[in-house]
């Protein structure tokens, strides 16, 4: 029987042009853990929000058609009234947190739905048993771990008993080892609960062999819903194993690395290694000797040195935490730290800000912070004047990093990859030697990291340095040449990407997962090698 | 479990210490002896320093200590400055800045006294001190979980606290980070303009943020179980606020001592009654509330029994007691005259009001101290994140 029902559901904001979500249907039988996939923009949110009501009831705009979960009509029915139904955890964990620590939150929902305080002590006590985290009941919600926080807000939902599950994005910010965690606990809730869960998600290439039904939106307000493996291959979105159907002309897109390389032995298909890169042989642009960065009693970074040479462009992966963020501020001059930093000759933390910024420029993680301004005409503008560069620099330097927006457009209209544009194109008009980028590729889909690719490389090739920090492993297999491990503050590593991953479980790209010990990173290694 | 014992042995329901730390700010108005008031400001850092747990909100005795710091500084260098000197006593002088007519009554410089200094010392001293008992009940109770207990009719009202009181630290924290972020962009100024260009995205952020918040509550059934106003409440709270506002009034300003009480006792009644048919329209259930014990009942009332020996002794009047009693008792003590100057002194009501202040420390237990797992969620750290995140308990799997 079907949990959830969709009928002819048509969302549209007001103001917007054309329906969200047009003519949407589709059945989710009980038990089932659906995927939504789709680009950035392509409405994955407001369908995830029309299961529990807040769409259109909090969000606005109009719903046409039904949607009935657990035989309720969402059109009847507030977000509040489908509480005990269905559970919904948004993007960010730690902004829908209402109280303070762990226990509280769990006990919200519940509170809320006037349970009896017996049973409620009970329920609280199993879903802290249920999602592993019974040792973190009295910690307060903004001390926990990101990984930690997700399972909370999990928590905090199931302790309602719903039946569904709505989760929106639940590993984007997540090291490869946390998600694991939090994907490991959503597949005891489908397998060991029962519970039913819609599941949307950019990096497909965890989950996707976890699921059972596929919902794809290409962005024009359709939808098409099937099994994954059938919806994969259509679908424009590619993970990495869909891009390795699509090279070996397999019609079905195999779910997990085990099928993958099954097929791949008994088809025979082995690629050729890829020639070994050549590490850049550019002139030594940013050299750290003992970098050392503290805060109060913590030592966030401890004894960094490396060198990066023009031209080149190097990953830095590392657990959350693990120091990367700050080891990129200290590098920036921005962050007090003890240690030698030469750029250029000159030590970035002796400059005014707008030198070191010509020395070398950070884009950090909430690019967003760094504007201000009404229209993407204006922060053009104004980020001319900021670098003392003629009128234009940085609108041409946006369109050649492939975006064109007209310059009326409000920043906060754009959509994620444009707006990480946007700041680039400001950062880089004053052409700095060095570029650090802190987590550029959250919240970004394929096309937009392909595209964020596609940008790197255009920089390196013109001579720049560029420093990533990421957790995404697929994307630092594709983007870099060289990446360092930080761990607890120390680098631990520093060798070439193919070295680096494929010597790696936790970090091994698919690809390498598929091939093994062919030290194939990324399809297009594979491509190039069959 | 053992970790449950612990919890509820040692703490607190937090309505006990606002009682008790209010108390006893009562107790600090009605005196200016420095060695009481010095010995409370001990005392109470005392209580605080055991007694308090690790949350973040138990960080903020510092601050008022600074603040009380602060306050005092500010007080004496004014009176310094501006004068205004009486008494014999001069300490030193300064150039005093002839001022014009219409200014008249305000001193620039001059002398200063001791007199003068000691009475100012003494004033801002109070004043220190009540501000460190806020401080004091700050960092003892959980605000949150003060909240949770209010009467169910106040629920919305104690809900926007609540919901103040969490935006209120991240859009610190915000600030910091977009501040940050600006300097990146090459811009480290801190003129009137570039705080207009940080408040755009901080604002956008705090919107988006309580939008999260509100979507999160909505979703979890906030509101659910919110009828309709019970009927006649409102009139009912009116009239009995009205009626209370006219006792004290009257129990203030007047003798009418009967009917001023009458008065007040069936205004309390009567709100306490509104409050409770309000709160019938909620059915929403309280996880694990806060018992009020023995304990809380001691604590709360060694708070209130400090206010009363304090306020008790300066009722007193000196001339109506025996010279023994009144040598015991010394109400003169409370307010040490300050012109002529005299050292004041410790009489036996204030050892007990000392007692009362340190009073829950026997009474309570130490809080349990959780381990940290990991200091990198700093702030400061976090500022650069904008989420903290680390795995403490995780290897990576890394050969």
């Amino acid at each position: 029987m079907a949990v959830i029902t969709f009928d002819e559901v048509s969302v549209t904001y007001p103001g917007a042009g054309r329906p969200t979500l047009e003519r949407v249907s589709f059945e989710l039988p009980e038990g089932d853990l659906c995927l939504v996939i789709g680009a950035t923009g392509s409405g994955k949110s407001t369908l995830l929000g029309a299961i529990n009501g807040l769409v259109p009831h909090f969000t606005g705009g109009t719903l046409r058609g039904r949607v009935i979960v657990d035989g309720r009509d969402t059109a009847r029915h507030r977000p509040r009234d489908l509480a005990d139904v269905v559970g919904y955890v948004g993007q960010d964990p730690l902004r829908g947190f209402v109280t303070d620590t762990v226990e509280d939150e769990i006990a919200y929902g519940m509170e809320q739905l006037g349970t009896d305080p017996v049973a409620m002590r009970k329920r609280v006590e199993e879903t802290l048993d249920l999602m592993g985290i019974a040792d973190l009941r009295r910690r307060p919600l903004t001390e926990l771990s990101g990984g930690q926080q997700q399972r909370v807000a999990i928590a905090a939902v199931l302790a309602a008993q719903p039946r569904v599950l709505v989760l929106d994005e639940p590993t984007s910010a997540l090291d490869p080892t946390a998600a694991q965690d939090v994907l490991a606990a959503i597949s005891t809730l489908v397998h060991e609960v029962g519970l039913t869960v819609v599941l949307a998600e950019h990096r497909l290439e965890r989950v996707m062999q976890a699921a059972d039904s596929a919902i794809w939106l290409p962005g024009d307000g359709t939808a098409t819903c099937g099994k994954p493996a059938d919806v994969l291959a259509q679908a424009t979105v590619t993970p990495p194993l869909a891009e390795l159907a699509r090279i070996a002309g397999w019609s079905r897109v195999p779910l997990s690395v085990r099928e993958a390389r099954r097929r791949a032995l008994r088809e025979d298909l082995v690629p050729a290694a890829p020639e070994l890169p050549v590490n850049g042989t550019g002139p030594v642009v940013l050299s750290a000797r003992d970098v050392e960065v503290r805060y109060g009693e913590v030592t966030a970074v401890r004894n960094v040195s490396l060198d990066l040479r023009g031209g080149t462009v190097t990953t830095l992966l590392g657990r959350n935490g693990a120091g990367k963020s700050s080891l990129l501020w200290a590098l920036q001059g921005a962050l007090t730290c003890a240690g030698e930093i030469t750029v250029c000759g000159r030590d970035p933390r002796t400059l005014s800000a707008a030198g070191a910024r010509r020395q070398v420029t950070l884009v950090p993680q909430t690019a967003a912070d760094l504007l201000y301004l009404p229209s993407v005409g204006a922060e053009c503008a104004q980020a001319d004047a900021e670098s003392d560069v003629a009128p234009g620099t940085t609108a041409k330097l946006l369109r050649t990093l492939g975006v064109d927006v007209p310059d009326d457009r409000d920043p906060r209209d754009l959509s994620e990859g444009q707006r990480l544009a946007l700041v680039l194109a400001i950062q880089l008009a004053v052409r700095p030697p060095v570029l650090l980028l802190d987590e550029p590729t959250r919240g970004l889909d394929y096309r937009a990291k392909a595209e964020l690719r596609r940008m790197i490389r255009t920089l390196a090739a013109q001579g720049v340095a560029v420093l990533i920090s990421t957790h995404d492993v697929e994307f630092a297999a594709g983007a870099s040449r060289r990446t360092l491990l930080m761990a607890d503050g120390e680098l631990i590593a520093d060798a070439t990407t193919a070295d680096l991953l494929t010597s790696s479980p936790a970090y091994a790209p698919q690809m390498a997962k598929v091939f093994a010990p062919v030290p194939v990173l990324t399809p297009d290694d594979v491509a190039r090698g069959l | 479990m053992a970790d449950e014992r612990t919890q509820t042995l040692t703490s607190l329901h937090p309505w006990a210490w606002w009682c008790w730390a209010i108390g006893i700010g009562i107790a600090v108005s009605g005196t200016t002896n420095p060695l009481l008031l010095a010995l409370i400001a001990t005392a109470m850092v005392a209580v605080v320093m055991l007694r308090r747990s690790d949350a973040p909100w138990a960080r903020s005795v510092k601050t008022y200590l600074l603040l009380s710091l602060f306050v005092i500084g500010m007080r004496l260098f004014f009176q310094i400055l501006l004068g205004g000197n009486h008494g014999e006593t001069v300490l030193f002088t300064l150039p005093q800045v002839p001022l014009p007519d219409w200014a008249a009554g305000i001193q620039l410089g001059g002398t200063v006294t001791a007199e003068a200094l000691t009475s100012t010392l003494y004033d801002a001293l109070r004043l220190a001190v009540m501000l460190l008992c806020i401080g004091a009940a700050n960092a003892l109770a959980n605000p949150r979980q003060a909240l949770r207990s209010v009467p169910a009719a106040l629920y919305e009202a104690s809900v926007a606290v609540v919901i103040a009181l969490s935006v209120a630290p991240q859009l610190i924290e915000s600030v910091q980070r977009v501040r940050r972020a600006r300097r990146l962009r090459g811009n480290s100024s801190t003129s009137l303009r570039t705080l207009g260009t940080i408040a755009m995205p901080v604002l956008a952020d705090a919107v988006e943020r309580s939008m999260s918040l509100a979507a999160g509550m909505e979703s979890r059934g906030f509101g659910r179980t919110r009828g309709l106003p019970t009927k006649g409440t409102l009139p009912l709270m009116l009239v009995s606020s009205m009626v209370a506002t006219a006792g004290v009034f009257l129990l203030l300003s007047t003798d009418f001592w009967a009917l001023s009480l009458v008065l007040l006792a069936a205004g309390v009644t009567g709100a306490t009654l509104g409050l409770r048919l309000a709160g019938r329209r909620l059915r929403v259930t309280a996880y694990r509330p806060h018992p009020w014990r023995a304990r809380e009942t001691l604590v709360a009332a060694s708070g209130v029994l400090a206010a009363v020996v304090v306020l008790g002794l300066g009722w007193l009047d000196p001339d109506a007691l025996g010279p023994a009693l009144a040598s015991l008792l010394d109400p003169a003590a409370l307010t040490p005259s300050t012109n002529p100057l005299v050292w004041p002194g410790l009489s036996l009501p204030m050892l007990v009001v000392i007692g009362l202040v340190l009073a829950p420390i026997p009474l309570t237990r130490a809080r349990h101290r959780a381990e940290t797992a990991s200091t990198r969620n700093d702030t400061r750290v976090r500022s650069l994140r904008p989420r903290a995140e680390i795995e403490p308990e995780r290897e990576l799997a890394w050969r």
